[in-house]
């Protein structure tokens, strides 16, 4: 059962040698794939297609470092996993990344031996419920049963949210994705609780009838979504880290899976920096100086991901719009 | 002689050397990684709701270890009450394989085939899905007595001077029954009963057809015959095999997780998932069901010597 692979970490660490000296970038050039940790199934941010691919804004994090490291986005591996099995799979080296719509917060960052490099999707946790409960509000959800995933920050927004207005509710606490939505789904709770962003995937890729389920308005944390690197190997956090930016900064630049071709001769000097026609700026990460150009190229700039993964499924940019559109995409100068 | 105890030395050195060496690699590992590690996280708040309770009161503002407390009542509610039906159930069905009765004898024969060879954790989805998916919402629930409502959120009965009663989304007062408990305690005491009814049969059937044959001609009916003569013989074979049901029952009720009913396993499931402590977490889960398991042995030894045969050496 779950346990099974809490105790193979564990074991990971305690046979790991004390003095592993290979860095990442090393192991992973070696091994010639990423290994990434993704989510096991959530439209839009993890999920195979139809034919078996990984799509979805976390999965391009992972296809953007290959592209930066191999010139090849698809020398990627992907390890679907459990919000309880995310971090222990990270911890013992299991994966390389873990893009798995993880909340950034202090303790994590700090305390299990993790770095979070950025956040590619601002989001906060939300309630849906049964349209026939003719709830508006979710300071109507006294007394309710509620479905939600252990192991989750959203797990203790929701205690904290019904705490602090004097509130009572049951938890379900079921793990596997599948089971909890049948939980919610036939009734056994009133109220299944996530991300709003997967609330909006799920209402839209499993309900049957999508229209019987309604999002409450109130959205009662925050939850920056980010991709996170083993502590550690600075060298490895520098790469998915400005993979990441580098995905953004182009979006900024105007630069798009489509364009970026014209614009390597460009006389910007911005851009020239981007595409490695000036400067060293790839040298110094250890990588190809066209390690930019190849992530546009393959797997597009943030807008492109955003638009391929989850427009299609009812997003809005909202706050994940650019900064210079009133949004919170923001990457630091690429100089 | 001599030669003897130098090997058990140096066997119990290397193993005392390889806990060492795990010991000190994993807190050098850890410490390398910044990962937190000792157990003081155990003072501090928990922070996450438990659906369901035993004994303890819980809310989330109560520390980690008041959380494990809980999850292990609930362990021992789930597995005390198991032993006790899947013991009653199992006897019931080993004596009904071994009936005269042809069609109560294969009843019985199919039932232990089919449960004991569907693995437990499809029996479980299987009793969850019936009963969370079958049974009507609270505002349509049934009602077959007085005061006990049955729907997809339990059966809840009532308590004298405390009925339960529709507010809102669910029923308040009285005791209630969740479907996670039930789906669980319905999928262990099945499975289990499968395995105590063979154990069950196989002790009678141990017992030699001489002891019957006498117990008839000294004009004991069937009946006083099973209870005076086979029985008392049969316990001593059942006795041993029994425990190990036991243990296993106790040891599948941490399947819980997969169907949400916060046993101890998915309360340190949790644990380990906020504050990242895993090795910190299997331990507990280990130390405590090793502690279950030895008592439940303890128990029944204790038991087993006072049924085995006076004066037999063992």
């Amino acid at each position: 059962m779950r346990p099974v692979l809490a105790v193979l970490a564990a074991l990971a660490v305690l046979c790991a040698a004390p003095a592993a000296a290979q860095s990442t970038l090393e192991a992973v050039s070696k091994k010639g794939h990423v290994q990434c940790g993704v989510n096991v199934g959530l439209a839009g941010f993890s999920q195979p297609d139809s034919q078996g691919a990984w799509k979805g804004i976390d999965v391009d994090v992972c296809r953007a470092v290959a592209a930066a490291v191999f010139g090849d986005a698809s020398k990627v591996r992907y390890t679907p996993l459990t919000a309880q099995q995310r971090f222990t799979a990270l911890q013992s080296g299991e994966v390389d990344i873990l893009s798995r719509n993880t909340t950034w917060t202090i303790t994590r960052d700090t305390s299990l031996g993790l770095n979070f490099v950025g956040v590619n999707y601002y989001d906060g946790q939300g309630f849906m419920v049964h349209a026939k409960r003719k709830v508006k509000s979710a300071k109507q959800l006294n007394g309710a049963t509620v479905c939600v995933q252990p192991g989750t920050t959203t797990e203790l927004n929701l205690a904290d949210y019904f705490r602090s207005h004097n509130m009572k509710f049951k938890p379900v606490v079921i793990e596997k994705l599948e089971e909890v939505l049948n939980a919610y789904f036939s009734g056994r709770c009133d109220v299944y609780t996530t991300d709003v962003s997967g609330l909006v995937a799920v209402r839209a890729s499993r309900a049957t009838k999508p229209g019987e389920h309604i999002i409450l308005p109130e959205v009662i944390s925050k939850e920056p979504l980010g991709p996170a690197v083993r502590h550690g190997d600075d060298r490895w956090f520098d790469i998915v880290k400005w993979s990441l930016f580098a995905m953004i900064e182009a979006e900024e630049l105007g630069l798009s899976s489509k364009n970026i071709e014209q614009q390597l001769t460009t006389t910007n000097p911005s851009i020239q920096r981007f595409v490695g026609a000036s400067g060293d700026i790839g040298k110094m990460m250890g990588l190809d100086n066209r390690w930019a150009v190849n992530i546009v190229k393959q797997v597009g700039n943030y807008g492109e991901s955003f638009d391929a993964n989850l427009k299609p499924l009812g997003f809005e940019r909202g706050i994940n719009k650019l900064w210079t559109q009133g949004g919170l995409m923001y990457a630091p100068p690429i100089r | 002689m001599k030669k003897s105890w130098l090997w058990q030395a140096a066997l119990i050195g290397a193993a005392g050397f390889a806990v060492w060496y795990f010991a000190s690699n994993t807190a050098q590992n850890l410490e390398a990684r910044r990962i937190a590690s000792g157990f003081g996280f155990l003072s501090r708040e928990a922070g996450f709701e438990i659906g369901e309770t035993t004994f303890f009161s819980y809310s989330a503002a109560d520390t980690y270890l008041r959380a494990l407390a809980v999850g292990l009542a609930n362990t021992f509610r789930i597995a005390a009450l198991g032993i006790v039906l899947a013991t009653l159930l199992g006897a019931a069905i080993g004596l009904a394989r071994l009936a005269p009765n042809w069609l109560l004898a294969r009843l019985a024969g199919a039932y232990v085939e089919l449960l004991r060879n569907v693995p437990l954790l499809v029996q479980l989805f299987f009793w969850y899905a019936l009963i969370s998916e079958n049974l009507p919402a609270p505002a349509e629930a049934l009602n077959p007595l007085p005061g006990v409502f049955l729907s997809n959120r339990g059966l809840y009965f009532p308590l004298p001077g405390d009925f339960p009663e529709l507010s809102g989304f669910n029923f308040t007062g009285g005791v209630g029954l969740t479907p996670e408990f039930a789906a669980l305690l319905l999928g262990l005491v099945t499975y289990t009963a499968a395995f105590i009814a063979e154990i069950v049969r196989a002790g009678i059937l141990s017992v030699p057809r001489g002891q019957v044959d006498a117990a008839y001609s000294m004009g004991l009916a069937r009946r006083g015959a099973m209870r005076y003569i086979v029985l008392p013989q049969a316990l001593r074979l059942v006795v041993p095999p029994l425990t190990s049901q036991y243990l296993n029952l106790t040891k599948n009720s941490s399947l819980a997780v997969a169907i949400g009913y916060p046993d101890l396993v998915s309360i340190a499931n949790t644990t380990m998932n906020q504050t990242g402590q895993a090795i910190e977490g299997i331990v507990v889960i280990m130390a405590v069901y090793l502690t279950i398991s030895l008592s439940i042995s303890l128990v029944m030894n204790g038991y087993n010597r006072r049924v085995a045969l006076r004066g037999v050496a063992r």
